[in-house]
């Protein structure tokens, strides 16, 4: 039996220990005590695994077709597995396995320099308009309000039709530039929760510069939510990758091994070969399912309200 | 209230103008210019010249802005490249479809997704929460294309229950008065017309709303959580009534804002899932005339159909802005 002084005790230690840490650390700690945070950190890490050793795994190239497949390919039927090609052929007689091992790093790339892309910006902009308030955040807040009243995939669309040939390229800055408002208004957000705060009081009243306050005291404080967002946004940007790719804007080039696109390009030989759309299907939502599990978890670690 | 209602659409007045100067800016940074995307394949420049001084592009870009926006206000937006028909008559001619589509979708993402998420949260930490929860992550995760073609193939071809593709089957013969199939079958007492829209309708709508559907679930599971915590649900609780009346009358009312709030963002996603949806199942929306614009880069529908979409999102959003000062009268002070 435990006495009530014993269990109080044990409280405040508790609580001690818990203040002892740093919030990114006690994040991490809780982080690691989650079981969704697990899987989807698992699927995550096979994912940029399979991505990084792509080359030395698939065994033919993403681009080349074969004469021993496309020999038996006809418009109603595509060969399936075969000795040396583990998933058979695709619609144009090249060897499916490998070509959904090095789209991996296509897809990887799609989604993570997209994310990146608008992080780069939006954090810019969230910052400027935090930082400084007044005339500059009511004009850059505007702006970034009027891009968030078109709906996202539609705004993608619109963008990635200007292009006059679409490539990869031009998939990645319309994703990329949809998720900008999303950022900015993020940061801009918590960056203004920051100047109100007592910290930033105590360094503007011991004479630390203004530059130094948004770099070193504001800015790395308000980063918490955009990074959950950024984890987010790796998902939906592969989707709206995807979603481009099907209404026909994404990369023209058929050598390109791309989830999105494969499955995209898939749609048409559903009748004969569904394999072609259930394999990167089934890829493209594992990711999307492990970067979303990841950003979730991540937003419950980082919100000080479950920090106890 | 009435002060709150103006303030809240002066608001919206200077987001409009700055989506027109967007859209204009768009529209001139075209490849080659908008007189080259008219000409496409027959360009020389002496006709992008010949047509530039026909549409003004010759005059100075404020000039050219203020026309561009006397023509949008009187609802012009040029003619479509493909049918030469004037943009706006081909949106009226479509705009049926796809609001039945939609409307269809958001019944279908509330009807379920409000109880789904509250039964939920009531039962936080079981199976059935848990099973929830994880088929609201996997539904957001799922291209929205992909599982229109699996419900395409599954329900449609495999099973034959519903029909693939279409808003009406060829043979059925139909009155139009309002261009909402179901609602003028039963206008004109064609009721086997209504049904079989109506069976149209099943698998485009159930593809259309499971993203809203997962996102309206976890709102709902997260506000009712947070409201079943909070000082007055124990208060009701411990002077004795009803858990019945407690969950009903405090929680679920007070749960119900934030979802509100999530119905009105999730009008965006249903346009811009509808171009996908519509595409899968050949249903002559919007969606489709989109998909049709960017096939031929037919640039004033584009532009206009983007238009509209921003248009109807910022309205929605202004309409739940205002539902929500009527339902939670704080609102209305700041």
């Amino acid at each position: 039996m435990t006495s009530l002084l014993e269990r109080r005790r044990r409280r405040v230690d508790e609580l001690a220990e818990a203040s002892g840490r740093s919030l990114t650390a006690d994040a991490f700690l809780r982080l690691r005590r989650n079981p969704v945070a697990i899987v989807g950190a698992v699927i995550v890490a096979l994912f940029v695994l399979v991505s990084i050793l792509a080359p030395w795994i698939a065994p033919h190239d993403a681009a080349t077709a074969f004469p021993e497949l496309q020999r038996t390919l006809r418009p109603d039927s595509i060969p399936g597995a075969q000795p040396g090609f583990p998933l058979g052929s695709d619609q144009n007689g090249r060897d499916f396995f490998s070509r959904m091992i090095l789209a991996s790093r296509q897809t990887l790339l799609v989604g993570v320099l997209a994310t990146l892309i608008g992080l780069v910006f939006g954090v810019l902009i969230g910052a400027l308009a935090g930082a400084f308030g007044g005339w500059v955040d009511t004009v850059l807040m505007r702006v970034t309000d009027v891009l968030l009243s078109i709906p996202s995939l539609l705004l993608a669309i619109s963008i990635a039709a200007l292009a006059a040939r679409p490539s990869q390229t031009t998939v990645i800055i319309a994703v990329a530039l949809v998720s900008v408002p999303i950022f900015a208004r993020l940061l801009r957000g918590s960056m203004l929760a920051q100047r109100e705060s007592d910290h930033v009081l105590a360094a503007t009243s011991l004479g630390v510069p203004r530059r130094a306050i948004v770099l070193r005291h504001m800015l790395p404080n308000a980063m918490g939510p955009v990074i959950v967002q950024a984890t987010l946004t790796l998902a939906t940007s592969i989707l709206d990758a995807a979603a481009l790719s099907f209404l026909g804007l994404g990369d023209g080039d058929p050598a390109r091994a791309e989830w999105g696109l494969m499955l995209a390009n898939a749609q048409a030989y559903l009748d004969v070969r569904p394999a072609l759309a259930f394999w990167p299907a089934i890829a493209i939502i594992l990711v999307a399912l492990g970067f979303t599990l990841l950003g979730e978890a991540l937003r419950e670690a980082l919100d000080p309200k479950g920090r106890r | 209230m009435l002060r709150f209602i103006v303030r809240r659409l002066i608001q919206v007045v200077p987001t409009l103008l700055l989506l027109s100067v967007l859209l204009f800016a768009w529209l001139r940074s075209l490849p080659g210019g908008p007189a080259a995307a008219l000409l496409g394949d027959k360009a020389t420049p002496e006709k992008i010249a010949q047509l530039n001084t026909v549409l003004g592009l010759d005059q100075p870009i404020p000039v050219q802005y203020f026309r561009f926006l006397g023509r949008a206000v009187t609802g012009d937006f040029g003619n479509s490249l493909v049918t030469g028909e004037p943009v706006t008559t081909e949106i009226a001619r479509a705009l049926p479809a796809t609001i039945e589509l939609s409307i269809a979708a958001l019944l279908l993402a509330v009807v379920l997704g409000i109880p789904l998420g509250y039964v939920a949260a009531r039962y936080r930490g079981r199976p059935l929460d848990t099973t929830t929860v994880i088929a609201t992550l996997v539904g957001v995760a799922v291209p929205v294309f992909f599982l229109g073609y699996l419900l395409k193939q599954f329900f449609a071809v495999d099973l034959g229950w519903f029909p693939p593709s279409g808003r009406q089957a060829v043979d059925i013969d139909a009155t139009h008065v309002t261009g909402f199939a179901v609602l003028d079958g039963l206008l004109t007492r064609e009721f086997d017309a209504s049904w079989d829209a109506l069976v149209h309708l099943v698998l485009p709508a159930v593809a259309l709303a499971t993203i809203p559907l997962a996102v309206i679930v976890r709102i709902t599971r997260a506000s009712v959580l947070d409201v079943m915590g909070s000082d007055f649900v124990r208060t009701a609780n411990s002077k004795g009534l009803a858990p019945r009346t407690v969950r009903e009358r405090h929680v679920l009312r007070n749960a119900l804002l934030p979802v509100s709030t999530t119905i009105g963002l999730q009008t965006g996603l249903l346009l811009a899932g509808a171009v996908l949806t519509e595409k899968v199942f050949v249903w002559g929306g919007l969606g489709t005339l989109l998909a049709q614009a960017i096939e031929r880069r037919d640039y004033p529908r584009l532009q206009a159909v983007v238009l509209l979409g921003a248009l109807v999102y910022v309205i929605v959003n202004l309409l739940v802005d205002l539902s929500y000062a009527i339902i939670d009268p704080r609102v209305r002070v700041r």
